[in-house]
């Protein structure tokens, strides 16, 4: 009897652990409870708990830790303080499957809030463990452990460095490509990570043959999954000509495209992402693109979404049209810059005006053809009103008055220019009244115009100080026409007649 | 004397006379002068005149044939200089109408083809509205699938319901409630509920929470492969009345967690599993992707040179490959080779290893030779005595 007394007291005390613990993880999962357990100094029970002979128990422990630490970077801190991760990077190496996940769980909770807790995690030792995980049968534990590197290697270079350091790269990319999704789209997203801080890093993974693996599954069904897929390609791609040159022997166009028509507003975010960030680099790549059609997919995704998912595609067409003339010629003809003109003016976002406001400024700057092409749109009207507003950022100031500039010196489409003559600053005023001038002399129905919408009238207004640019354009622009429609239309005509009539002496009979 | 006094006399009125005389020449004497200055002055004058116009016409000759020889050089200077620049604005002209055909060649040959630019913006139109379309036919496929995959998985739900509906099916007594006696046709769920088979009851799956919370993070694969440690039985409870065991010890060997063989704990295909895993490992160290293949050679049907050895007459010597004694069959006592246990099957550790048997053996053995060797000899003397006797 005294025996089963001594044993129900272990039965007794072992039973209120596993509740205890249950019930702390279960409330972990609530963030209004998180405060009150914090208070209550939950750290410091939980981990004798790690320790304990129960397996399941320990699993709880870890579990519930691993909620805490995922809450917010204090409690991610007293976990690191508590010197629980040697304990947890040691049992990781031992235990079994579940007890790996939690663990796995909590390094990653502990890591993803500050590049410092990822260094205490790098520092006892927990990457060769986490790497060791990566070779485990079981998917679930593979994907803790790659999310825990991915979250790592997220912050800066050299943790990112470290994480390759401990071999984990061709482990993810042997993840990849096992059936799971769940697994796919973490060891995808651990590789974008880990790519995205230099271009030794993106070397590294692309020397491991990810690009190929990589780009096969953007054929995949599943959302999810492409969103990491085409992020990863991007961040390889991003870094220099070569890396885009492998991405793109990957043979991803035209198959990239079909993505840009997705359901899901990240997938169509990223694959214009991955386009920009191949189409930036030479002529030659935004040339393979806008061969394949490239172009016309972007102007579409366009237009068929809103706010921050359109930029990455805005920035594209920018890019390619800056290349070469012959380039920026088949944008134009990809029907973009009226696209460009509604993006403009109908976006709120501040960043977004100014992306499509450089975008233009480097399709119109080419040559008249290009400067009349953007000009027709009626884009110039609201680029000058962007500038002259008070409420635009200094960026969105800078780019438009940059783009109306570049447009302005090459574009000879009168009708376009006549508006400027009235709103626009002296400094801007200049280039418009260059190039009437330089228009003016060769065409005589644009002439004509001229004189008849008032143009001629509105220059003779403008003061320019003599001598300046501005007085010479003028002249020049005077000398095409004869003196007395000069005189009629110069600003005080009317006083001087009537001056001369009142000083007339008419003969006296 | 007389007349000297005379001219003496006369000499003063001489000197006065003479004085007078000189002097009313003297009166004229000026105006003579004057006259005279004024005759010679007039002639001098005409003479240098007439010498500084003879003067001036030789001068204006020297100075015409002098100009004129200047002007005549200048002319050819001028003329010189018209015709190199007439000459130079010819060859300018024509030099820059060759340059103007050559650039325009150029250009349009080697550096922007117009042409061949409007050609290309055709075909990226092309492209493009060839994209466009292809898009959106992929983006029309996708909602379609979709909306099968709806309208499908909204049938499933339908069907189950109609499943756990099935009670409500009209009997022949009573009508019921989707086939109402006033209606000219049932309502479409009443066909359902016809077609539908009934939905066994079973008890509700009880989530358990825990179990989801866990398995939720842990993705385990089964609810019961974590150990459920429920609310334990009170353990002052009583027996029950009745041969049963004692409850811990059931509970025991229910939730006894899963201990497979080796057998059985390792998947079906381990062996491939791990062959392709060996692979794949392999794989990822490999530089280059393709096989390695033989030498070129190899497949060119290069005649066979054999080897030397294997080709000439001169084989190898048998003396150690053949024989690896000398043999001396000059020496030999007798021809037959020596016959060793070759009729009886004797194995040779068995006499070795029961050697009082194999004297038995041998001593049997020698008494057959010999009873062979009497005979023989009978038959010879036998054959002897038959000639003999004939």
């Amino acid at each position: 009897m005294s025996q089963r007394q001594v044993l129900q007291v272990f039965e007794q005390y072992q039973k209120a652990r596993t509740q205890f613990v249950q019930m702390v993880a279960e409330l972990a999962t609530r963030p209004q409870n998180i405060e009150t357990l914090q208070n209550a100094g939950v750290m410091s029970l939980l981990r004798p708990l790690l320790l304990d002979v129960v397996p399941t128990i320990q699993q709880t422990a870890a579990l519930a830790l691993g909620r805490l630490a995922n809450y917010n970077g204090d409690l991610a801190e007293a976990v690191v303080k508590g010197d629980i991760l040697p304990q947890l990077v040691y049992s990781l190496a031992e235990q079994n499957r579940f007890y790996k996940k939690a663990a796995a769980f909590v390094l990653r909770a502990v890591g993803k809030h500050s590049p410092q807790l990822a260094q205490a995690i790098v520092d006892c030792g927990a990457l060769d463990t986490l790497v060791i995980c990566l070779e485990d049968f079981d998917p679930g534990v593979k994907e803790a452990a790659a999310w825990a590197l991915g979250y790592i290697a997220r912050h800066n270079a050299e943790l990112s460095q470290a994480v390759v350091d401990a071999g984990a790269v061709p482990l993810l990319v042997l993840c990849i490509q096992e059936p799971e999704i769940a697994l796919k789209r973490i060891a995808a997203s651990a590789l974008s990570d880990i790519s995205k801080h230099s271009p030794e890093l993106a070397q590294t993974v692309v020397d491991v043959g990810a690009i190929a693996h990589l780009a096969q599954m953007i054929l995949n069904p599943d959302s999810k999954l492409k969103r990491q897929v085409l992020s990863a390609l991007s961040q390889i791609a991003k870094h220099s000509v070569d890396l885009a040159e492998m991405v793109v022997e990957a043979e991803i166009f035209p198959v990239v495209l079909t993505c840009l028509k997705d359901k899901d507003d990240y997938v169509k975010k990223n694959a214009s992402t991955l386009i920009r960030e191949i189409a930036k680099h030479t002529p030659e790549l935004s040339q393979l693109i806008v061969n394949t059609g490239g172009v016309a997919a972007v102007t579409d995704c366009i237009g068929s979404c809103k706010g921050n998912i359109r930029l990455p595609g805005i920035m594209m067409l920018g890019y390619v049209a800056a290349h070469s003339e012959n380039l920026a010629m088949a944008v134009i003809v990809s029907k973009a810059v009226p696209q460009l003109s509604v993006c403009l003016s109908e976006e709120p976002e501040d960043h977004i005006k100014a992306a499509a406001a450089w975008a233009l400024g480097q399709i119109g700057r080419h040559t008249p053809e290009h400067a009349r092409a953007v000009a027709v749109t009626n884009t110039l009207p609201v680029l000058l009103s962007l500038y002259m507003s008070t409420e635009s950022s200094e960026d969105l100031q800078t780019k438009s008055k940059k783009a109306i500039k570049s447009i302005l010196q090459k574009c000879t489409y009168l009708p376009a220019l006549e508006p400027f003559l009235y709103d626009a600053p002296p400094n801007i005023l200049k280039h418009v009244v260059g190039q009437f001038s330089k228009v003016l002399p060769y065409d005589s129905k644009a002439r004509r115009l001229f004189v008849t919408s008032g143009g001629l009238k509105k220059v003779q207004e403008i003061k320019a100080g003599p001598g300046s640019l501005l007085q010479e354009y003028i002249n020049s622009i005077n000398s095409c026409y004869p003196e007395e429609i000069v005189r009629y239309y110069s600003p005080g005509y009317s006083d001087a007649l009537l001056q001369r009539v009142d000083s007339y002496q008419p003969l006296a009979n | 004397m007389a007349t000297l006094a005379r001219l003496q006399a006369r000499s003063t009125f001489l000197v006065h006379q003479y004085y007078f005389r000189n002097s009313a020449v003297d009166v004229f004497r000026k105006k003579e002068y004057d006259a005279a200055v004024k005759i010679q002055s007039w002639f001098r004058g005409c003479q240098i005149r007439a010498y500084l116009r003879y003067l001036h016409r030789v001068a204006t000759v020297i100075q015409k044939c002098w100009r004129g020889y200047l002007g005549r050089q200048h002319y050819q200077l001028i003329v010189k200089l018209e015709f190199c620049t007439m000459k130079m604005n010819l060859y300018n002209a024509m030099a820059v109408r060759i340059q103007k055909r050559w650039r325009g060649y150029r250009i349009r040959k080697y550096c922007f083809n117009y042409f061949y630019l409007k050609e290309y913006l055709k075909a990226v139109s092309e492209t493009n509205d060839a994209i466009r379309e292809a898009l959106e036919e992929f983006a029309e496929m996708k909602e379609r699938e979709e909306k099968k995959a709806d309208l499908e998985r909204e049938e499933k739900k339908r069907d189950y319901q109609a499943r756990k509906m099935h009670y409500l099916l009209s009997t022949k007594q009573i009508p019921g409630i989707y086939n109402s006696p006033f209606r000219k046709d049932p309502d479409p769920w009443e066909l359902r509920l016809q077609k539908a088979k009934p939905l066994i009851s079973q008890r509700p799956k009880v989530k358990q929470k825990r179990d989801v919370n866990i398995s939720n993070q842990l993705a385990c694969t089964s609810a019961r492969s974590l150990p459920q440690s429920e609310i334990l039985p009170p353990i002052d409870r009583k027996q029950c009345q009745g041969p049963f065991r004692d409850i811990t010890e059931v509970l025991e060997q229910r939730y006894k967690p899963l201990e497979p063989t080796l057998w059985m704990a390792e998947p079906i295909n381990e062996l491939k599993m791990a062959r392709e895993e060996l692979r794949k490992q392999e794989w990822m160290r490999n530089i280059n992707d393709n096989m390695f293949l033989p030498f070129s050679s190899y497949h060119k049907n290069k005649k066979y040179i054999p080897l030397m050895h294997s080709s000439s007459k001169y084989g190898p010597n048998s003396y150690g490959s053949q024989h690896f004694r000398d043999e001396n069959p000059k020496k030999w006592i007798c021809d037959k080779k020596f016959k060793f246990h070759e009729d009886r099957n004797v194995c040779l550790t068995y006499s070795l290893l029961y050697p009082h048997c194999l004297e038995q053996h041998l001593a049997k053995e020698r008494k057959k030779e010999r009873k062979k060797e009497r005979k023989k000899e009978k038959k010879k003397e036998r054959k002897k005595e038959r000639k003999k006797s004939e």
